[in-house]
C-alpha cells in the first residue's frame, strides 16, 4: 500500500507513539508571532523552564499589531523581541522588517517539502503549498514545540482534490478555494489533510497555491498539501541552491514526497474547473458561499486587499490591473496591506503603489491588523467589507461588521463601484 | 485534576467558533483571568443573553464543529477561568479540541442523537452534569430524573487530563 505526502512526513519524523493513533513528531519549523507566543514564554518562565529546543528552527515575527497600537499589545511584542534576543533567535522580524507570518516565512526560504511546521496560528496549513505538513495549534502545543521541538498528533487522514482545467479569465485560486469549501462545508475536512492536485494546480504559481492552502483550516482541515515540483524549486532556489547541484537534483529530491499512485484517501474529488465563476461569501461562515453574479450589487462600505491570503505581489498586480487609471467609488474606503516588506518594495518599483493611491487605497504596512479587527480597517457596527482575507465570521472585522470574502480582483472591481462587481467588467 | 461537575450552559447551534467565544481584540491580554469579562461576547442567537446564561456554569453542552476557527488557546481559557472545564459535543475543531486537553480539560463527543437527546430532556432545566473520568461516564441530573450517559475518550487525552496538560508530561518524556 503506497503513502500520502503527509503519511511519508510522519513516518520520517515520528518520535514515538506513546498511545494508540498518537504520534509525536520531531519539528523541523516552529514558527511564533506576538499574539499567541507571549503566553507560551511566559508560562515556560514560571515553569522554570525558559528555554529553546533549537533556536535555529524557531522563527518569529511581529504581525498582528504592528506598529504597537496601545501598551498591551507593545507588551506583547516586548515579551517576544526579549526572548527571541535571550536565547538568539536570529529570525527575528522586527518592525521595520516584518510582514504577516505565512507570507514573511516562505519568502525567507524557512519551509521546504518534507518539513513538519507548527505555529500558534490557524492559518500555518499555508505552508504545506510547498510539500510540507504544516499545522495550526494552540499556545500550549507551541510551548512544547519551543521547549522540546515535538508536537502530537493523530493519523492524518487525507482528502484528495484532483483539479483539471483552466480558470477562466477573472477566476483564481481565491474562487476555486470558496468553491471547495462550499463542497467540503466547514467542518468536511476537520482532522483531515487536504491534497490539491491536478493539471490546474500544477499551472499555478507559489503564491496561488499559498491562498488554496491558506484556507484548508475553513473546511476544517489540518494542513492544506500541494506536491512540489519545478515551481516549487524555482520558488526556493535562491535558498537550495548550496545544496543541490542542479534544479533537477532538487526536483529528484524532494519528489519523495510527493504521494504514491496507490495511497490510500478518505476521499477522492474531481472537478473540471473551466467552468468556475468567480466566488463571494455571504452571512458568517466561510462555507456560505455564492457566485459574484448573484452577489452583484450588494453594498459595501470598506475594500480591504491584503491578509496570509491575499497579500502577496501576485495579489496586487491583479487588483492594480483593474484599478489602473481610475477611482474607487465615493461610497466606500478601501486599504491595500502588502504582506511583507519585499513585496511593499516590489509594488513600489512596479508603480503598483501608485495605482492604488492614485484610485483612492490607503496603502498601510504589512499587518493581519484589518482581518481579525485589530487594528488598521476595523468595521464599525452595520459596516460590509469585501475582503481578500479568509473569514467571515460574525464581527470578525469589527463587532456588528460584515464581511465578504473574495479574489483581490473582485475586492478591486468593487471597490471602484462600492458594491460587490465582478472584475470582468473592468477587462479590456 | 480539574474538577468536572456542576451546572449546564446549552448552546442550541452548530459551528461556533472561537471567534465567538472569545473576540480577537482581547487577545491583547496577557493573563487567562483577564478574559473572564468577555466570554462569549459576539455570540449572538434567538434565546442566548450571555450574562445570565453564563452565571455559575461548568459544563457547556453544544452541537458540531465547535471551536471551529482560529487557533487562539484564550477560547479554552476564556471558559476554564468562568469556571467550565469541560465542553460536550457533537464534534469539535481540531485545535479546539486538542487545545481543552492539553490545558487538562474536557472535549467530550457524543453521537448526535444523544446530544439531541441531551437537548430535548434536559435544556431549559436546572441541569447538573458530573463526569466520572474512571467509569468513562457523564451523570446527568435535573429536578425530576437522573441517568448516566457512556463516552469515548483516548487514553493520550485522559493521561493529558489527569496529568493536568501536555507540558508536564511532554516535560517527563522528550
Amino acid at each position: 500500500m503506497g503513502k500520502t505526502t503527509a503519511e511519508k512526513i510522519f513516518d520520517a519524523h515520528r518520535v514515538n507513539m506513546p498511545f494508540p493513533d498518537t504520534h509525536v513528531l520531531k519539528l523541523d519549523r516552529v514558527f511564533c508571532h506576538e499574539i499567541t507566543t507571549p503566553i507560551a514564554i511566559t508560562d515556560l518562565m514560571a515553569r522554570g523552564m525558559d528555554r529553546v529546543f533549537d533556536p535555529t528552527k524557531i522563527k518569529a515575527v511581529i504581525d498582528h499589531v504592528t506598529p504597537a497600537k496601545d501598551s498591551k499589545t507593545a507588551e506583547q511584542g516586548k515579551i517576544l523581541r526579549d526572548w527571541a534576543k535571550r536565547h538568539g533567535i536570529k529570525d527575528f522580524f522586527d518592525i521595520g522588517r516584518n510582514g504577516v507570518c505565512h507570507a514573511i516565512f516562505p519568502e525567507k526560504g524557512f519551509v521546504r517539502p518534507g518539513y513538519t511546521v507548527i505555529m500558534g496560528d490557524s492559518h500555518t496549513c499555508t505552508h504545506g503549498a510547498f510539500g510540507a505538513f504544516a499545522a495550526g495549534v494552540g499556545t500550549t502545543d507551541l510551548e512544547v514545540g519551543i521547549l522540546k521541538g515535538v508536537c502530537a498528533f493523530h493519523f492524518p487522514k487525507t482528502i484528495k482534490f484532483v483539479l483539471n482545467g483552466t480558470l477562466k479569465p477573472g477566476v483564481y485560486a481565491k474562487d476555486l478555494i470558496l468553491f471547495i469549501i462550499k463542497e467540503l462545508t466547514v467542518n468536511g475536512a476537520t482532522n483531515m489533510v487536504i491534497e490539491f492536485t491536478g493539471p490546474t494546480i500544477d499551472a499555478m504559481s507559489m503564491e496561488s497555491r499559498m491562498t488554496l492552502c491558506n484556507m484548508a483550516i475553513e473546511a476544517g482541515g489540518t494542513s492544506g498539501i500541494c506536491y512540489p515540483d519545478m515551481t516549487t524549486v524555482e520558488y526556493l532556489w535562491d535558498f537550495i541552491k548550496d545544496e543541490f547541484k542542479t534544479k533537477e537534483d532538487a526536483l529528484k529530491e524532494y519528489s519523495k514526497w510527493i504521494s504514491d499512485d496507490d495511497a490510500s484517501y478518505e476521499k477522492v474529488y474531481e472537478y473540471d474547473v473551466t467552468t468556475l465563476e468567480p466566488m463571494v461569501t455571504f452571512g458568517f461562515k466561510p462555507d456560505q458561499v455564492k457566485t459574484v453574479a448573484e452577489m452583484s450589487g450588494t453594498k459595501i462600505d470598506q475594500v480591504y486587499i491584503g491578509s496570509c491570503t491575499n497579500g502577496r505581489i501576485e495579489d496586487l498586480r491583479i487588483a492594480a490591473s483593474i484599478l489602473k487609471d481610475k477611482k474607487i467609488s465615493d461610497d466606500v474606503r478601501a486599504i491595500v496591506s502588502p504582506a511583507t516588506p519585499v513585496i511593499y518594495s516590489r509594488a513600489l518599483k512596479e508603480g503598483l503603489i501608485e495605482i492604488f493611491q492614485n484610485a483612492g487605497f490607503c496603502v498601510t504596512n504589512p499587518t493581519c491588523g484589518a482581518c481579525l479587527g485589530m487594528s488598521n480597517g476595523v468595521l464599525a457596527n452595520g459596516e460590509a467589507c469585501a475582503s481578500t482575507t479568509n473569514r467571515n465570521f460574525n464581527g470578525r472585522m469589527g463587532k456588528g461588521g460584515t464581511v465578504h470574502l473574495m479574489s483581490p480582483a473582485t475586492a478591486a472591481a468593487s471597490a471602484l463601484e462600492g458594491k460587490i462587481t465582478n472584475s470582468l467588467l473592468y477587462k479590456a | 485534576m480539574k474538577g468536572f461537575s456542576g451546572k449546564v450552559l446549552f448552546l442550541d447551534r452548530n459551528d461556533i467558533n472561537t471567534d465567538e467565544i472569545i473576540p480577537a481584540k482581547y487577545l491583547t491580554e496577557i493573563t487567562k483571568e483577564a478574559l473572564k469579562p468577555y466570554l462569549l461576547e459576539d455570540l449572538s442567537f434567538a434565546g442566548f443573553n450571555v450574562k445570565e446564561d453564563t452565571m455559575d456554569k461548568a459544563v457547556l453542552v453544544t452541537r458540531a464543529n465547535f471551536g471551529c476557527g482560529s487557533s487562539r488557546e484564550h477560547a479554552p481559557w476564556a471558559l476554564e477561568v468562568n469556571g467550565i472545564n469541560v465542553v460536550i459535543a457533537e464534534s469539535f475543531a481540531r485545535i479546539f479540541r486538542q487545545n481543552m486537553y492539553n490545558c487538562g480539560m474536557l472535549a467530550i463527543e457524543l453521537p448526535q442523537d444523544k446530544i439531541e437527546y441531551l437537548f430535548e430532556n434536559y435544556a431549559g432545566k436546572d441541569t447538573s452534569i458530573t463526569i466520572d473520568l474512571d467509569k468513562d461516564t457523564i451523570i446527568v441530573t435535573s429536578s425530576d430524573k437522573s441517568e448516566e450517559i457512556n463516552f469515548k475518550v483516548g487514553e493520550f487525552d485522559k493521561t493529558l487530563v489527569k496529568e493536568e496538560g501536555w507540558v508536564g508530561y511532554a516535560d517527563k518524556n522528550y
